[in-house]
C-alpha cells in the first residue's frame, strides 16, 4: 500500500505546511464522489436499521426511512429467533458450518497448492497455471447445474457436502496467494532453510506461513464473504429446510407470503437479513487491512 | 399413451420448462426416465399399505400442513410423514423438477398448484391414481378443481382448496366516496375512474400483469386459449375471450387507473389495509390471508360477485390446488392413502378450515355451518354464501398449458409489458402467445401447425 502513495509525498512533505490550495481544489470533486458513495452504500444499511425496529403493521403504516410508532427490535429479534422452533437458528448453525468447513477448507488447499506452484519447479507448472487462470473466468454460477447432476447420481444432494464440496475450491484465492506467496517469501529464505536442514514441510510451516498471512487472511475474506453469500448453489442443492444455509431460508420467509395461504412475514425477514450481515460486518471491520493489503498484493514489483 | 418419440420429446419439454426457472437448459438433455414402479394397485392396498405402515416425504407449504400431518399420524400410528417445506410454489416446482431430472430425491406426495399439475403429469413423472379407486371420490370435489387434477382420463391427485373467484372491496371507501358496488365490469370501469378521481392516491386495484390473474380473467371472460391433444398444441391468445377481456380491462390500463404496486409485495399489503386499493378480484382463498395478514383492514371488506361483462353471473378458478403422488415414490400405496385421507377425511379437512382455507370438498361448501359464517372482519357479512354460489358458476372446459410454469414465468415481461407502458393489452397478449409457440415448437409439441 504505501509502496503506491509515496511518490507523490516528497511533493507534500517538503513545506513545513500542504500546499493548501492545490489540495482542496481536489477535494471539493472527490469529497462529492465520496458522499454520493457514502449515501449510496448507506441507505440501504440505515433502511434495514430503521425497518428492523418495527413490527408488520408499522411496516405497513409508517415511513420507510424512519422509525414506526413502537421499537419493536428486540420483539423482533425474539421473534425471528423462534419462529418455527427456532429455524433461523439452524440457518445460522448451517451458515457458520458451510463457512468453517467450506471457507476455512478452500483457505487452506487454496494456501498449499499456491505456495507449491509458486516456488516449486515441475513439469506441467504453466498447464496448471494455464487451467487455474481459466478457471478463474468461470463464474461459480455456470457450474452449479453440472455439479448439481454429478451430486445427484453420488446422492449427495441434500446433505451438507453438497454445498461443502465445492466451496473448497477457490482457484481465485490459489492465484493469489501464488502471486502473493512469489513476492512475499524470498527463495533465499527457503534456501537457507533447507541449508539448515529443515524439511520441506518444517519450512512451510515454521517460515513461509507466517510470512504468507496478510494474503492468506485475505483469501480467507474472500472465501468467507463468498460462502455466507452463497445462494444459488445450496438453492438447488438442498430441499430439506434443515440444511438451508441463512441465504436460501430467509428467501423462503420471503416467498411466504405469496399466494394461498399466504403468510407474509416482512418484519422477520428483515430483522433475519440484518441478523445476518452482522457477523460479516464484524469480520470484515476486523480483517480489513489483510483485505487493502491483499487486494495490491503483487501489484507492485519491489 | 403415446408412441416413445413424442413421449419422450414431451418428457424433455416439462422438464425444461420449469428447470429453466434456475437450471437452464442443461438439464433438459439429460432427462432420464424418472417411472419407477408402475402404476398398479388396489383400494385394499391402501388399507394394507395404512395398517402396515412406513415413512413417507411430503413436500407442502400450506399453513395447515404440519396440523394436518399431526393428526393423520395420530390416526395411522404405523405412518411416520415427514413434512418438509421445499419452498412456495414455483420455488418447489423448480426443485421437483429437479429431483425428478435426477432420478431421485423427490417426495412421496407433494402439493403442487393446479396449473402445475399438466406439467408434471405429461412429464409422466405423477401417479395415475384411478386403480386405487379414486374415481369414487368425483362426487366429493366440486367440478372445476376436480378437472384440474382428473384430465386425459387419468387421476392424477385429488383437490385440497379451490379459489372460485370473487370481488373483494374495501366498503368504507366505497361509502367515502359514494360509490356503488359494480356488478359488471363497465360499472367497474366508472367505479376506477370515480375513485381516483376523487383520491389520486387511491385506485381500484392494483394490478401489474400477474400470470394467475391474467389467465383466470380469460377464464371468466369465456376464453380458452390453450388446447392439448397429446403432443399438439394450440394457443390463441385472441379467442373471442381473450379479446373481451382484454378490451374491457384496456379501459384501466389505458387509463392509468390501476396501481402498479406488486401484488404480495410489503406495499401491496399496505395499500389493502390503508385503503388505497379499494378492490380485489381474486380467488375465495383470500380471506384467510386479509384476516392474518390485513389487520388494519377489519370491518372495511367486503365480498361481491364478480363484475360480468353481460350480467350473467360467471366466474374463474384463481389459485389453489391438490396433493399428488410422484412416480419416484417407493411406497405409492401408502402415498396414495395419505393423498385420500389428506383431502377426504373430516379430520384432516376441518383442520384445513380452521387454518382459513376455501374447500374444494362439496358437503363442506354446502355445510349449513360453513355458509352461515359471519366473520366480523367482513363486517358479519356471510361471505361463505357468496364464494360458494361463485363456486358454481365457474365455465368448464379451461385448460392449462403443458408447460404453463414457464408460460407463467415470461407474463412479466410481456403482458406486464403493456401494464407499464399503459397501452394495448392485446398487444402484450400476441407477445406473449408467439413466445409461447415458439418455445413449445423449440420443446418438442407442435404449436399452432
Amino acid at each position: 500500500m504505501s509502496a503506491v502513495t509515496s511518490p507523490k509525498r516528497p511533493a507534500f512533505a517538503r513545506g513545513t505546511k500542504p500546499t493548501h490550495k492545490a489540495r482542496q481544489r481536489k477535494s471539493i470533486v472527490l469529497t462529492i464522489v465520496m458522499a454520493i458513495f457514502v449515501i449510496y452504500s448507506v441507505v440501504p444499511l440505515v433502511w434495514l436499521i430503521v425497518n428492523a425496529s418495527k413490527d408488520q403493521a408499522d411496516l405497513f403504516s409508517s415511513f420507510g426511512l424512519w422509525f414506526g410508532k413502537d421499537f419493536n427490535l428486540f420483539q423482533n429479534i425474539y421473534e425471528t429467533l423462534t419462529y418455527r422452533d427456532g429455524i433461523f437458528v439452524q440457518w445460522f448453525g448451517n451458515t457458520l458450518l458451510y463457512v468453517v468447513v467450506g471457507a476455512g477448507g478452500a483457505t487452506l488447499l487454496a494456501t498449499i497448492a499456491g505456495y507449491g506452484l509458486a516456488k516449486y519447479n515441475f513439469p506441467g507448472r504453466r498447464a496448471v497455471f494455464a487451467v487455474v487462470l481459466g478457471a478463474v473466468a468461470i463464474p461459480g454460477t455456470a457450474l452449479a447445474v453440472p455439479t448439481f447432476l454429478m451430486f445427484s447420481q453420488l446422492g449427495l444432494t441434500n446433505t451438507p457436502w453438497a454445498v461443502i464440496l465445492p466451496s473448497l475450491i477457490s482457484p481465485f484465492g490459489l492465484y493469489l496467494i501464488w502471486t502473493y506467496a512469489t513476492d512475499a517469501v524470498p527463495t533465499e529464505i527457503l534456501e537457507a532453510a533447507r541449508m539448515d536442514g529443515a524439511s520441506e514441510f518444517r519450512t512451510f510451516f515454521t517460515i513461509s506461513l507466517r510470512l504468507l498471512a496478510p494474503g492468506i487472511v485475505t483469501v480467507l475474506l474472500f472465501a468467507v464473504v463468498a460462502t455466507w453469500n452463497n445462494y444459488f448453489l445450496p438453492l438447488i442443492m438442498l430441499s430439506e429446510p434443515t440444511w438451508y444455509p441463512l441465504t436460501v431460508g430467509l428467501s423462503q420467509w420471503s416467498a411466504q407470503a405469496t399466494g394461498v395461504g399466504a403468510q407474509p412475514i416482512f418484519n422477520l425477514v428483515i430483522t433475519g437479513a440484518l441478523l445476518t450481515i452482522v457477523p460479516i460486518v464484524i469480520a470484515f471491520l476486523i480483517l480489513q487491512r489483510y483485505w487493502q493489503s491483499g487486494l495490491s498484493a503483487g501489484s507492485v514489483k519491489q | 399413451m403415446f408412441s416413445t418419440a413424442p413421449r419422450r420429446s414431451v418428457r424433455r419439454v416439462a422438464l425444461a420448462t420449469a428447470t429453466t426457472l434456475t437450471l437452464g437448459f442443461a438439464l433438459a438433455a439429460c432427462s432420464s426416465g424418472s417411472s419407477g414402479s408402475s402404476d398398479s394397485g388396489s383400494e385394499a392396498d391402501i388399507e394394507a399399505a395404512l395398517e402396515a405402515g412406513g415413512t413417507l416425504t411430503y413436500w407442502s407449504w400450506t399453513p395447515s400442513g404440519e396440523a394436518q400431518v399431526a393428526a393423520f399420524e395420530e390416526a395411522y400410528p404405523n405412518v411416520d410423514v415427514e413434512l418438509v417445506n421445499a419452498g412456495t410454489n414455483t420455488e418447489e416446482y423448480t426443485k421437483l423438477q429437479n429431483a425428478i431430472t435426477a432420478g431421485s430425491g423427490a417426495p412421496d406426495v407433494a402439493q403442487v398448484e393446479y396449473y402445475a399439475i399438466p406439467q408434471f403429469a405429461l412429464s409422466d413423472s405423477l401417479v395415475d391414481l384411478s386403480s386405487y379407486g379414486f374415481g369414487d371420490l368425483e362426487d366429493q370435489y366440486s367440478a372445476g378443481p376436480w378437472s384440474s387434477v382428473a384430465f386425459d382420463g387419468k387421476i392424477y391427485g385429488l383437490p385440497q382448496d379451490s379459489g372460485p373467484m370473487a370481488m373483494f372491496y374495501n366498503k368504507t371507501v366505497f361509502d367515502q366516496y359514494g360509490i356503488a358496488v359494480p356488478t359488471t365490469y363497465d360499472e367497474y370501469v366508472a367505479a376506477a375512474e370515480q375513485l381516483h378521481a376523487a383520491n389520486p392516491n387511491a385506485y381500484i386495484t392494483a394490478e401489474n400483469g400477474d400470470a394467475g390473474f391474467t389467465t383466470s380473467m380469460i377464464w371468466q371472460a369465456g376464453g380458452q386459449p390453450f388446447t392439448t391433444d397429446g403432443t399438439n398444441i394450440t394457443i390463441d391468445l385472441q379467442d373471442e375471450g381473450s379479446k373481451t377481456w382484454a378490451d374491457s380491462w384496456n379501459r384501466l390500463v389505458e387509463g392509468d387507473l390501476l396501481s402498479s404496486t406488486p401484488s404480495w409485495s410489503d406495499e401491496w399489503y399496505r395499500g389493502l389495509g390503508d385503503g388505497s386499493i379499494a378492490t380485489l378480484l381474486t380467488g375465495a382463498w383470500m380471506p384467510g390471508v386479509l384476516e392474518s395478514s390485513v389487520p388494519d383492514g377489519s370491518g372495511d371488506w367486503r365480498v361481491a360477485p364478480m363484475p360480468t361483462y353481460d350480467g350473467t353471473p360467471v366466474t374463474a378458478e384463481n389459485g389453489g390446488g391438490g396433493q399428488v403422488v410422484l412416480k419416484q415414490s417407493e411406497n405409492q400405496a401408502l402415498a396414495a392413502g395419505f393423498v385420500k385421507w389428506l383431502n377426504s377425511d373430516p379430520a384432516s379437512i376441518s383442520v384445513f378450515l380452521e387454518s382459513g382455507g376455501f374447500p374444494a370438498t362439496t358437503a363442506d361448501l354446502e355445510s349449513p355451518d360453513f355458509l352461515a359464517q359471519t366473520p366480523e372482519y367482513f363486517g358479519g357479512q356471510a361471505i361463505n354464501e357468496v364464494l360458494v354460489d361463485a363456486s358454481k358458476n365457474v365455465p368448464t372446459g379451461w385448460h392449462y398449458l403443458p408447460y404453463q410454469v414457464y408460460a407463467n414465468s415470461i407474463v412479466p415481461d410481456t403482458v406486464g409489458q403493456s401494464y407499464e407502458s399503459n397501452s394495448d393489452l392485446n398487444a402484450g397478449l400476441q407477445d406473449w402467445q408467439d413466445q409461447l409457440v415458439e418455445y413449445g415448437n423449440q420443446q418438442g409439441f407442435t404449436v399452432n401447425k
